[in-house]
């Protein structure tokens, strides 16, 4: 055996000197969580055991200042046979039918996207894909959901490109489609921008794996790229602090870097390995690399494990057990296998050119061990690290401006009255940031590849054939909305979640079940923990009420430069299912002669809307009313209606109203819309109000009355607007104003890359 | 019996699965090849397919042309099999020298993915007989390096001899002369960068025209038999 040169720590070192200085402050610990790894072990920890300590119970990983407010989706979360996997996996499962179930998840990965913009946001998509192989699923596709600073602030020029290049990159080189997301710029987000990142992926039901380090003689198996000194220390460091304000502190090192090529083996040789029965256990290695693949596997098993950390790969040289342990190197997989067929499991991954090398065993007893050559660096109960992380009751208080913001109503905030006013406010608000057409983005990423995208963007939700034979299909949205939640958390969450749901619901699909992304700023500020507490609250009783379960999801605090939080963020992703994705209802006009009409009801809600905030800089008053009894009816509505094929297109109305609707249902079709508002409506308030609930429809030419009776037997207010005309050029809002085609295409495209100077 | 396309699958390659699908699809019956198996298992034609072979190392395509597959399919190449190469398998094809000239980064410089409206330019080749002549076709291009460069010569005697398949009616990515898709001088090799099998189905694809190039070979190979 070789012998190493350099002093290591060892458990034997550890016992000797009690008293040893260690740096538990500088990575993170308390004092009293020192204490508790003291007690936990009878004695000091290790230099290795500080380091997982220090990793495992993080903020990223322990959850410790969420977890006593996450519990109220386990608690609130209705009951469906369709979950067969939820909170606490890799990714929540969910059942298609007999035979096929889905899993999906969405994720942050914004620190090190504002670090390092490409890098960062490539290895977000990169790890929300091993989260989805860790399920034993194909991963099929991807969204984003991306925040911005200001469009015209010079750092948003570095961050943007960058971001979208590495999620292009490496989903486009992972072969993956992305059929969707969405794009938010606001001032809030300068200093730390958002990357969320969603991948779903389809199974067998019998494929289902588990993360057990089960079966004492099993042997573990490290799989994929070599270990490096990439991203050490990113979970501990990065995703569980504040930015300082200086800017000084170069985190650069701790961002890891993506091999996509990699990661595509990863997945051909893991479902490879499913199919044929050869994996026991697996677990992906993400943030906390090796710490955290060990110590959940081993803590979600029966027994212990005994791992030689000398047999892992390196791709540096030089690196010490501690270092091996927390690199946060990409495209790795733990796998736990039989013995008696650990060779073909090897021989499958070297046809595919994929490194895999056995590092350890499975063991009865009761603890994880890690040697290096030959001398024991850990020895600890490993649901010490994985379950057994420090819970906070981080103090709570409501905003001091909260009652201040909600007098200050947009709805008092001067308005456009003449026509030509409100003729420019809707090219001026299509031009605008949020609103434009995002296609510089969009075009960057295959949208096509598998041949099953069925909607991609700028549909409202990503749609995805499963099954050739039944046409059975799923549809994904993935939304928020930081003003609202900023305005009211709890019902701004509901908001949120209430837009995902209708996104999904009119592709015609039926809404099954909820991932959600928790963006917020340090948790260490009490007017932050109660945002995130009336967000939770409010996902959790929104699902309740909707009948759909949160299956999983990621929170990110630390959002926050200084003092500065961003607007609580919560971002919703809902999954729906579609019996025949050939039935799905896609955006547009439909046919010359079809009837426009809106469904749902507009009243005088612009506090939040993009309007105030585009022509006003403002934010406050209180968000659009949310009545999720009203949504669930319109769901089923429009599942009803795409069955029977009595809609020729549909679209969500939400930030924008409808005047941003119509522009992108003209702009999108080609077709020319003529539209008459209702008798007494105020053409500027039914143009923008982003009241929620509703949703523009258009209707086959003979089919009016029955979709008029489908929506009256379920109590649900529909208007006709007008109707689609190919002649019409553009927009005709009759007694108001005309704007042409090339107006709408001129204010609406190209927006995105002239703002970036290119 | 219908005709086996032989689809290559090398480590990296993405668009396999979809290539089956589109001779599927068209009526041909998909063989899958491996990229370290020289023996291609008795089929009529060649699919190589789109994706990030090797991972892109050196160049697109240049670990892929030095497989044990190309080797075979550069032999069956010279006795007439038609082989189809795609995106990342026209790279190949450029590398493996079947195909004159390179593919190199778009001219402005981003990876780019749209519907590209196509004109056929030849109908004698293996892959574009089904088709009418002066067709318009709608096939998406996704691709960041995709820009066709050749000198001045080869490009003038690809024009002139009818090796230029298919040219770009809105140029995505600078290449020259428009130039989408080229054939060796015998017509059985074809390269081009937008995607047919992602253009086969009407609920997937912004249209169906990929399947006439399955249905040319097809009618190619038919042709063969009865000579």
């Amino acid at each position: 055996m070789n012998q190493l040169n350099v002093a290591v720590d060892t458990v034997g070192v550890a016992d000797a000197t009690p008293d040893e200085k260690q740096p538990w402050a500088e990575l993170g610990l308390k004092e009293d969580e020192y204490q508790r790894i003291r007690e936990i072990l009878g004695r000091r920890p290790t230099q290795s055991e500080l380091a997982m300590y220090s990793i495992m119970w993080s903020e990223h990983c322990s959850y410790k200042s969420s977890r006593v407010h996450l519990r109220q989706f386990g608690e609130k979360n209705p009951r469906t046979p369709r979950l067969l996997a939820g909170i606490g996996e890799n990714a929540g499962v969910v059942a298609i039918d007999d035979n096929i179930a889905v899993t999906f998840k969405v994720e942050s990965h914004n620190h090190p996207s504002y670090v390092e913009p490409k890098q960062g946001a490539a290895t977000g998509v990169g790890g929300i894909i091993r989260d989805i192989i860790a399920m034993g699923a194909r991963p099929i596709a991807v969204m984003d959901s991306l925040r911005f600073g200001a469009i015209d602030h010079p750092d948003t020029a570095r961050v943007l490109p960058g971001v979208v290049d590495g999620i292009g990159h490496y989903g486009n080189c992972v072969g993956l489609p992305n059929i969707g997301g969405e794009t938010f710029f606001d001032p809030c987000y300068q200093g730390n921008p958002l990357v969320n990142a969603l991948s779903v992926g389809v199974m067998p039901r019998s494929r289902l794996q588990s993360m057990q380090a089960s079966g004492t003689g099993n042997i573990v198996i490290l799989l994929g790229a070599k270990t490096g000194r990439d991203g050490i220390g990113g979970v501990s460091v990065l995703a569980s602090a504040t930015f300082s304000e200086s800017g000084e502190d170069d985190a650069r090192p701790s961002v890891q870097v993506g091999d996509p090529f990699t990661e595509k083996l990863l997945i051909e040789v893991c479902l490879e390995l499913f199919d044929a029965g050869l994996v026991v256990g697996v677990q992906d290695l993400g943030g906390a690399g090796l710490t955290c693949a060990l110590s959940e596997t081993a803590a979600a098993g029966d027994g212990g494990m005994h791992v030689d950390l000398e047999l892992v790969p390196l791709r540096a040289k030089g690196m010490e057990p501690h270092d091996i342990l927390a690199s946060e190197s990409q495209e790795r997989m733990l796998l736990i296998v039989d013995p008696a067929k650990a060779d073909e499991v090897l021989a499958r991954a070297r046809r595919w050119g994929l490194l895999a090398t056995a590092i350890g065993t499975v063991t009865d007893t009761g603890r994880l061990v890690v040697d290096f050559h030959g001398q024991t660096v850990v020895d600890v109960p490993p649901k010490s690290l994985a379950d057994e992380g420090p819970v906070y009751h981080r103090p709570i208080a409501e905003p001091n401006d909260l009652a201040l913001i909600a007098v200050d109503r947009a709805e008092t905030l001067p308005r456009p009255t003449t026509d030509e006013e409100i003729r420019q406010t809707v090219l001026d608000m299509a031009a605008s940031p949020n609103l434009c057409d995002k296609s510089w983005i969009t075009e960057q990423y295959d949208s096509s590849v598998f041949g099953n995208t069925v909607l991609g963007a700028p549909h409202d939700a990503g749609v995805v054939r499963l099954d050739e034979r039944t046409g059975v299909g799923i549809a994904i949205s993935l939304d928020g909305n930081g003003r609202f939640a900023r305005l009211d958390p709890y019902h701004g969450a509901q908001l949120a979640l209430a837009e995902a749901y209708r996104n999904v619901a009119v592709t015609g699909a039926t809404p099954i079940a909820v991932s959600d992304c928790l963006n917020f700023g340090s948790p260490e500020d009490p007017h932050v923990m109660w945002q995130f507490e009336r967000a939770v609250t409010g996902i959790a009783d929104g699902c309740q009420k909707l009948g759909i379960p949160v299956t999983g999801g990621n929170v990110s605090f630390y959002n926050q430069t200084g003092r500065e939080a961003i607007h609580p963020t919560p971002v919703i992703g809902v999954l729906g299912v579609l019996e025949d994705v050939a039935r799905r209802i896609p955006l547009g006009l439909g046919r010359t002669g079809d009837t426009i009409a809106l469904i749902g009801t507009t009243g005088e809600e612009l506090s939040g809307s993009e309007w105030a905030a585009v022509k006003h800089g403002h934010l406050g008053g209180v968000p659009p009313k949310v009545d999720l009894d009203h949504e669930m009816k319109l769901a089923d509505l429009l599942s009803r209606l795409a069955e029977t094929e009595q809609l020729a297109a549909a679209h969500d109305l939400s930030e924008g109203g409808l005047a941003q609707a119509l522009v992108e249902a003209i702009s999108h079709s080609g077709m020319g819309a003529q539209i008459l508002l209702p008798e007494g409506a105020d053409p500027f308030t039914y143009l923008f109000s982003e009241s929620s609930g509703r949703v523009l429809v258009v209707i086959p030419r003979g089919q009016e009355l029955a979709v008029r009776s489908a929506c009256e037997s379920r109590g649900l207010p529909i208007t006709p607007l007008g109707v689609t005309d190919a002649n019409t050029d553009g927009l005709h809002l009759r007694d108001h104003f005309d704007i042409s085609r090339a107006e709408i295409d001129a204010a609406w495209k190209g927006r995105i890359g002239a703002r970036l100077g290119e | 019996m219908s005709a086996r396309i032989g689809i290559v699958t090398f480590p990296g390659s993405l668009d396999d699965r979809d290539a089956a699908r589109a001779a599927y699809l068209a009526g041909a019956e998909p063989v899958a090849l491996w990229h370290d198996d020289a023996h291609i298992h008795g089929v009529d034609a060649v699919y190589l397919p789109g994706g990030f072979s090797y991972g892109d190392a050196l160049r697109c395509g240049a670990i892929a042309r030095f497989s044990q597959v190309m080797e075979t399919v550069k032999a069956a190449a010279a006795q007439g099999m038609p082989v189809l190469g795609v995106c990342n398998g026209f790279q190949v094809l450029c590398e493996s020298h079947l195909l004159p000239g390179a593919l190199v980064r778009n001219a402005h410089l981003r990876y780019r993915n749209r519907p590209a409206r196509l004109r056929v330019e030849t109908t004698r080749t293996a892959w574009t007989n089904a088709y009418a002549p002066d067709a318009e076709v709608v096939m998406p291009a996704k691709h960041g390096e995709g820009r066709y460069v050749a000198d001045e010569a080869t490009l003038d005697a690809l024009e002139q001899n009818g090796r230029v398949v298919f040219r770009y009616l809105d140029n995505p990515n600078g290449s020259m002369r428009d130039i989408a898709g080229i054939a060796n001088e015998a017509g059985n090799v074809v390269g081009l960068m937008p995607h047919p099998e992602h253009a086969v189905e009407a609920l997937t694809g912004p249209s169906t025209d990929g399947l006439g190039m399955i249905a040319s070979v097809l009618a190619h190979l038919s042709e063969g038999a009865r000579r």
